[in-house]
């Protein structure tokens, strides 16, 4: 499935993870808290090193308390009768005791804008305000590190949003690095520091979303978008010999009118 | 196949608990083969409301017709040869022991001879280009794939409507790019085709058509290029149209043509603006 993959994610950095459609970005997102290999078995050749575990000889619960994963669809992790409970559930097995738990799930509702939800059920919610919960409840257990499988594949734009901004906050705020698989580049290009594009099983190349994005024809070929804009600057460059790299809407607005609020006009000839 | 039936629904009201009501008295009709999407945000209604369309769901009030005939009097059964619904979610459809058996059960189910229902599977695992998994479990393929199988099983129903639920959802760009082309194909065949999704791209390049819903109601179908012009309209209900169609709206006021919807289109238009067209 993976064949070598090779990157490194520095403390407090975003970085987003693009692939094909069965490359294996899932396994890696296991890997990185020692689910795989140690619940799933498989062969495995190289070291995962998280905060200098390495994840073959720790413990996954141990591996927890440093990398929380969110998965794709919130339904499949949210199972309690409350949003309080649901919250609360890692923390409760992993022996807190009743105080420090309500002031965690507290704070975790808090910085993912869900406070006052508490005695919600969980089901009640809509798809972003699940998937936040669902983050709420790894922040709970204050790992470092957070590593999310394609959180937004199932929401509205609207849920989309809510998940990336509270992700870039957490970030911000309390420096959490963050390790994202997604499709969606204009988001990615948004929010992320530094994109890994896997294909057949390796790391294809890796950069800011500027340069990734500007491998139109590459990341075509892997069968990978581009934003929109990214996708324009390379149609008008092609045919108009110009030589734009846009990866955002406002870069793009700002360059095709001049900065005037004008429409920008080439050299005729 | 038979040539697709006129979908009509009159003041379609549903709800799963009482006093909430999911559906507000829905009115609309689809035309025999009308390409069009469903969009709105999680929890508008958007799956209730298709499920209607196959009998899943039955109305508490108002009628579901098919060709001006209430699908009340039709069972499930009779319903699935005429209105093909592809799940959201390919596990809550893929049961069977391999890819092939998994893809022919629908046409052994609708009584078909041997020979139909092979030529019927064999065609739908070249078209979703299944053929190399055809012995294989699908509950054991990739995400991927096994939306494809989900897609292909109900492909070989061959019904003259076809629902999707949001298909393209965890597929990249290029995967959505074959099964959408695939899709326009089964359209120009003559199906209808009623297709659910968030991703606005998807329905700026290849649906021509467009419905919105909002709390239980149809807001406005229409044309897709006509439904993106709705700026204020789509905020509402907190749709966002495709990046370029954004940047193309911010420029309207420089005088660039009203209602992109691709890159190509974008550049053309540009191009008009600049040399003054």
């Amino acid at each position: 499935m993976l064949r070598g993959v090779d990157f490194a994610v520095e403390e407090g950095e975003f970085v987003s993870i693009m692939g094909p459609t069965g490359v294996g970005k899932t396994t890696l997102c296991l890997g990185l808290n020692g689910i795989v290999p140690q619940s799933t078995g498989g062969m495995i050749k190289g070291d995962v090193t998280v905060n200098g575990l390495n994840t073959k000889r720790t413990l996954v619960p141990e591996l927890a308390r440093y990398v929380g994963l969110v998965f794709q669809e919130p339904e499949t992790q949210l199972f309690n009768m409350t949003v309080e409970a649901e919250v609360a559930f890692g923390l409760e097995s992993l022996g807190f005791p009743p105080k420090e738990m309500g002031e965690r799930v507290e704070w975790a509702l808090s910085v993912v804008g869900m406070d006052g939800y508490q005695k919600r059920s969980p089901f009640s919610l809509s798809g972003g305000q699940k998937q936040r919960i669902a983050i709420a409840s790894i922040l709970a257990m204050m790992p470092k590190i957070l590593v999310l499988d394609e959180p937004t594949a199932s929401l509205d734009p609207l849920g989309k949003t809510e998940v990336f901004s509270v992700v870039r906050e957490l970030r911000r705020q309390r420096g959490m690095t963050i390790i994202m698989v997604s499709f969606e580049s204009e988001r990615i290009a948004e929010f992320s520091d530094r994109v890994v594009v896997l294909r057949e099983g390796q790391v294809e190349m890796q950069g800011t979303p500027d340069r990734v994005f500007a491998q139109v024809e590459l990341m075509d070929e892997i069968g990978l978008a581009v934003p929109q804009v990214s996708e324009l600057a390379y149609t008008m460059n092609r045919r108009y010999h110009t030589t734009y790299v846009f990866t955002q809407l406002e870069e793009a607005y700002q360059k095709l009118t001049n900065n005037s609020g004008r429409p920008w006009r080439r050299d005729s000839g | 196949m038979a040539s697709a039936p006129r979908l009509e629904i009159r003041d379609l009201w549903f709800d799963y608990e009482a006093d909430t009501p999911v559906l507000r008295g829905v009115s609309l009709t689809i035309e025999p083969g009308e390409f069009v999407a469903v969009i709105g945000q999680n929890g508008s209604g958007k799956t209730t409301l298709v499920k209607h369309f196959n009998g899943l769901l039955r109305p508490h009030r108002g009628q579901v017709l098919l060709d001006n005939e209430d699908i009340l009097h039709h069972s499930v059964g009779a319903l699935a040869r005429r209105v093909g619904y592809v799940f959201q979610n390919p596990d809550h459809q893929i049961f069977g022991a391999t890819t092939h058996e998994e893809i022919a059960f629908g046409p052994v189910n609708f009584d078909l001879p041997e020979d139909e229902v092979e030529a019927r599977t064999v065609d739908a695992l070249e078209s979703f280009r299944l053929t190399e998994y055809a012995d294989v479990q699908p509950a054991m393929l990739g995400f991927g794939l096994r939306r494809k199988v989900s897609i292909a099983a109900v492909y070989a129903m061959q019904t003259p409507i076809l629902i999707l639920d949001e298909p393209t959802t965890g597929l990249d760009w290029k995967s959505t790019s074959e099964l959408m082309q695939l899709i326009g194909e089964l359209n120009r065949q003559g199906r209808t085709i009623i297709l659910i999704t968030h991703d606005m791209r998807v329905v700026a390049e290849y649906v021509p058509r467009c419905m919105v819903i909002r709390k239980g109601e149809v807001l406005i179908h229409d044309s897709t290029r006509e439904v993106f012009r709705q700026a204020e309209l789509l905020e509402s209900t907190h749709i966002q149209v495709p990046q370029i169609s954004q940047l193309g709206r911010r420029m309207v006021t420089l005088g660039l043509q009203d209602g992109i919807l691709t890159v190509p289109e974008f550049c053309d238009a540009y191009n008009d603006l600049m040399s003054g067209t």
